[in-house]
C-alpha cells in the first residue's frame, strides 16, 4: 500500500513535469526561444524557477541528512547556498543580464575575445554539469528504493528519460513554466508533513530529542572535522561563490528583461530560499527524536522519507511520505533538467552544431542537433552515477561548488569589475582554479583521508584555491598587458550602462 | 531727453548653437574620452556599493563562527528553551540577507537613475 502511494506520487510527478513541457512546446519556436525562453520572464515567475531549479537533492534531502547526522555545524550548508545569491546579486546579475550573452562560455568569449577560452569554459560547464547531476540520479534511486523497494538502478533512469524528453523537446521556456511550478512543489510537498509532525510532536508533549553535545553545539568535540572553524569558512566561501559559477543558474539570468529584473528576481529568489532552508532542520531535529539510531545500512540522506512512517503508523503516515518521495523527485526533475539544459546547449554550441555542419554541409536542422545534445547530456552522468559509490548527496553537490568556485567566480568578479583583466591572466586563473579544486578532491578522495591540516586542507579547498586562482588570474593579467583584449571598454560599457540609456553600437540586439 | 523710436535688441549669436547639443549617452556609445569619464564613475560608484555589501557579509560569514569558535559559553546559550545559536545560523540568519539585499537592489537602482538622469540630459 505504502509503496502503492508513493509510486503514483512519483508518476504524478514526472507527468506534470511532462506536460508542463510539453505546454511549452507549442509556443517554442525560434532557437532563442529554446535557450532563454525568448527573455520576456517575469521577474515573479522567474524568481520562482530559479528556485524550483535550485533546490535540489541536495536541499530536499541531503541537508536534513547531514544535520540529522552531525548536527548545527551543517545548518552552515544552506545558509551558503542562500547568501551565493546575495553574493551573485551584488557582483554579477544586473552586468550578466546587460552582457546579452546566452551562456557561461559565451561571456567568457565576448569579455576576452578568445576561442580557447570559451572551450575551456564550456568543458569546465560540462564537467560541473556532470558532477552535480550524478547526486541527482543517486538521491533519485535512494528514494524509489526506499519508498516502492524497485531496483536501485530505476531511479535515476526515470529521472533521465524524463528530463531528456522536457528538455529535448521544449527547451529552455517549457522549463521557465515547469520550474516555477517545482518551486511550489516542493515547498508544499516539505512544508505540510513537517507541520503535521510537528503537531503531532507537540500532541505528545514535545519530547526532547535525543542528542549529544557535540550534535547540539557548534564546535564540539567529535563533529564535522579535526579543524572545524576551517572547515565552516572554507565551505561558506565555496558555497557564497560557488553559486555564480554554476552553469545552470547563471543561465536563468538572461531570460530577464532587464538588469533590474535581474536584480529583482535574485532579491526574490533570496526570500524564497530562505522559507524553503527552515523545514530541513524540523526533520534533522524531530528525527533525533524518534529515530535516535539508523541501521548501518540506512543513509542520513534518507531521514526524511523515513521519519513520517515512524510517528504516525498506518495510512496518514503513507499519505505524507507519498507526498515527499514526489517532493523529492520533483527537486531531481527541475535541478536535473536545468543542469542538463546548460550542458546541452554547451554540447549543441561546441560540438554538434560544428560537427553536424561539416558532416552535412550545412543542411541539419539547429533543433535536430539540440536533440541529440540532450540525450548525450543526460546518459552520460546517469552511466556515470552507476559507476560511482555514492558520498553524501549533499557532499557530491559541494564538490561541484567548489570547481565553480574555484574558476568561474574569479573569472566573472574580474571580468565584470576590472579593466585589466587580460587573455593570459584569465586562462592562468582557470588552470590554477581547476587544477587546485580537482587536484585536491581527487586526492583526497582516492589517497584519502588524511589526517589533520592535510586531510582538511584537500577536503575543503575552496579557502586557499579560490584566493590563489583570483591572485595568479591577477598576477598575470599585470604581467602582461599586451593580451588585454582591445574591446574591453565597449563591454564595459555594454556591462554596466542601464538599459534606459540607449546605446546602438555598444549593445546587441536581444 | 527726447522721444527717440524703440530699437529691438537681439543677440548676434542667435544662430549659434549651444556649447553641446548631443547627450553623453552618444560619448558613451561611441567610447570617447568623455564616455570614458562618465562609465568610469558609475563603475565606481557601483563598485563601491558592492563592496559595502560585501564587507557586510564577509565580516558576518567570518564573524559569527569566529565568535561561536572564540566564545563557547555563546554555544550552549537558550533563547526560550532552543539553543541560540541554531536560532542564529537556522533562523535570523535568513531575513537579515534578505534585507541586505533589498537594500542593496535599492540603493543600485536610485545609482542607476541619476546616471540615467546626467548623460540623458541634453
Amino acid at each position: 500500500m505504502n509503496s502503492l502511494l508513493s509510486a503514483v506520487s512519483v508518476a504524478v510527478v514526472c507527468l506534470i513535469t511532462l506536460l508542463v513541457g510539453g505546454l511549452g512546446l507549442r509556443l517554442s519556436r525560434a532557437t532563442s526561444d529554446f535557450y532563454v525562453a525568448g527573455r520576456t520572464v517575469s521577474p515573479r515567475l522567474n524568481a520562482s524557477a530559479i528556485g524550483g531549479e535550485y533546490l535540489s537533492a541536495a536541499s530536499f534531502l541531503g541537508v536534513a541528512g547531514l544535520i540529522y547526522d552531525r548536527g548545527v555545524d551543517m545548518l552552515w550548508l544552506p545558509v551558503g547556498y542562500t547568501v551565493g545569491y546575495l553574493v551573485l546579486l551584488v557582483v554579477v546579475a544586473a552586468p550578466m543580464r546587460r552582457s546579452g550573452a546566452y551562456t557561461l562560455p559565451d561571456f567568457a568569449e565576448a569579455r576576452l575575445g578568445s576561442r580557447r577560452i570559451r572551450l575551456a569554459s564550456s568543458v569546465l560547464v560540462v564537467g560541473i554539469g556532470w558532477l552535480y547531476l550524478i547526486p541527482q540520479f543517486h538521491g533519485a534511486s535512494l528514494t524509489l528504493t526506499l519508498v516502492t523497494g524497485a531496483p536501485d538502478w530505476l531511479g535515476g533512469l526515470i529521472v533521465m528519460v524524463v528530463i531528456g524528453l522536457a528538455v529535448g523537446a521544449g527547451g529552455m521556456r517549457s522549463i521557465t513554466f515547469v520550474q516555477a511550478v517545482q518551486y511550489w512543489l516542493k515547498l508544499t510537498a516539505l512544508a505540510i508533513p513537517a507541520f503535521v509532525l510537528l503537531a503531532i510532536w507537540f500532541r505528545q508533549g514535545a519530547p526532547a530529542p535525543v542528542t549529544t553535545t557535540a550534535w547540539a553545539s557548534p564546535f564540539a568535540a567529535g563533529g564535522v572535522d579535526s579543524h572545524p572553524l576551517y572547515w565552516t569558512w572554507s565551505t561558506l566561501i565555496a558555497l557564497c561563490l560557488g553559486t555564480m559559477g554554476l552553469p545552470h543558474v547563471l543561465v536563468r539570468f538572461y531570460t530577464n528583461p532587464d538588469g533590474i529584473g535581474a536584480r529583482r528576481t535574485t532579491v526574490t529568489v533570496i526570500a524564497l530560499l530562505g522559507f524553503f532552508y527552515l523545514l530541513p532542520p524540523v526533520y534533522a531535529v524531530l528525527g533525533r527524536g524518534y529515530l535516535p539510531t539508523l541501521p548501518a545500512s540506512v543513509r542520513s540522506d534518507s531521514i526524511v522519507l523515513q521519519l513520517p512512517a515512524t510517528v504516525l503508523p498506518g495510512l496518514a503516515g503513507q499519505i505524507l511520505t507519498a507526498m515527499l518521495a514526489g517532493g523529492a523527485f520533483a527537486a531531481f526533475l527541475s535541478t536535473a533538467s536545468g543542469l542538463a539544459m546548460s550542458v546541452t546547449g554547451v554540447l549543441d554550441q561546441e560540438l554538434l552544431r560544428p560537427g553536424l555542419a561539416r558532416a552535412t554541409g550545412g543542411d541539419a536542422s539547429e533543433i535536430g542537433g539540440f536533440r541529440v545534445s540532450a540525450v548525450l547530456a543526460v546518459i552520460i552522468p546517469y552511466l556515470l552515477s552507476r559507476v560511482t559509490a555514492p558520498l553524501g548527496l549533499a557532499t557530491t553537490v559541494g564538490l561541484a561548488f567548489t570547481v565553480a568556485a574555484a574558476t568561474f567566480a574569479p573569472l566573472l568578479m574580474l571580468g565584470v569589475w576590472w579593466r585589466g583583466l587580460s587573455r593570459w591572466g584569465a586562462a592562468a586563473g582557470l588552470a590554477t582554479g581547476a587544477g587546485g579544486a580537482i587536484g585536491a578532491m581527487a586526492l583526497s578522495i582516492v589517497g584519502g583521508p588524511y589526517d589533520g591540516w592535510l586531510g582538511a586542507l584537500l577536503s575543503a579547498p575552496a579557502m586557499w584555491c579560490v584566493p590563489l586562482a583570483a591572485l595568479v588570474t591577477v598576477v598575470v593579467s599585470v604581467a602582461t598587458p599586451g593580451s588585454i583584449p582591445s574591446g574591453t571598454a565597449r563591454i564595459m560599457v555594454r556591462l554596466h550602462t542601464p538599459e534606459r540609456v540607449a546605446l546602438a553600437r555598444s549593445r546587441l540586439r536581444d | 531727453m527726447s522721444p527717440q523710436s524703440r530699437v529691438r535688441v537681439t543677440s548676434s549669436r542667435r544662430g549659434a548653437s549651444t556649447a553641446r547639443a548631443r547627450p553623453v549617452a552618444r560619448d558613451l556609445d561611441e567610447q570617447t574620452t568623455l564616455g570614458d569619464v562618465y562609465i568610469d564613475g558609475l563603475i565606481r560608484a557601483q563598485r563601491r556599493l558592492s563592496l559595502r555589501v560585501l564587507a557586510v557579509l564577509v565580516a558576518s560569514l567570518i564573524g559569527l563562527p569566529l565568535l561561536l569558535w572564540e566564545v563557547p559559553s555563546i554555544r550552549t546559550m537558550t533563547l526560550a528553551s532552543v539553543p541560540l545559536p541554531w536560532i542564529l545560523i537556522g533562523v535570523a540568519i535568513y531575513p537579515a540577507t534578505w534585507s541586505l539585499a533589498r537594500w542593496y537592489a535599492r540603493a543600485t537602482e536610485r545609482l542607476e537613475a541619476d546616471f540615467i538622469a546626467v548623460v540623458e540630459e541634453q
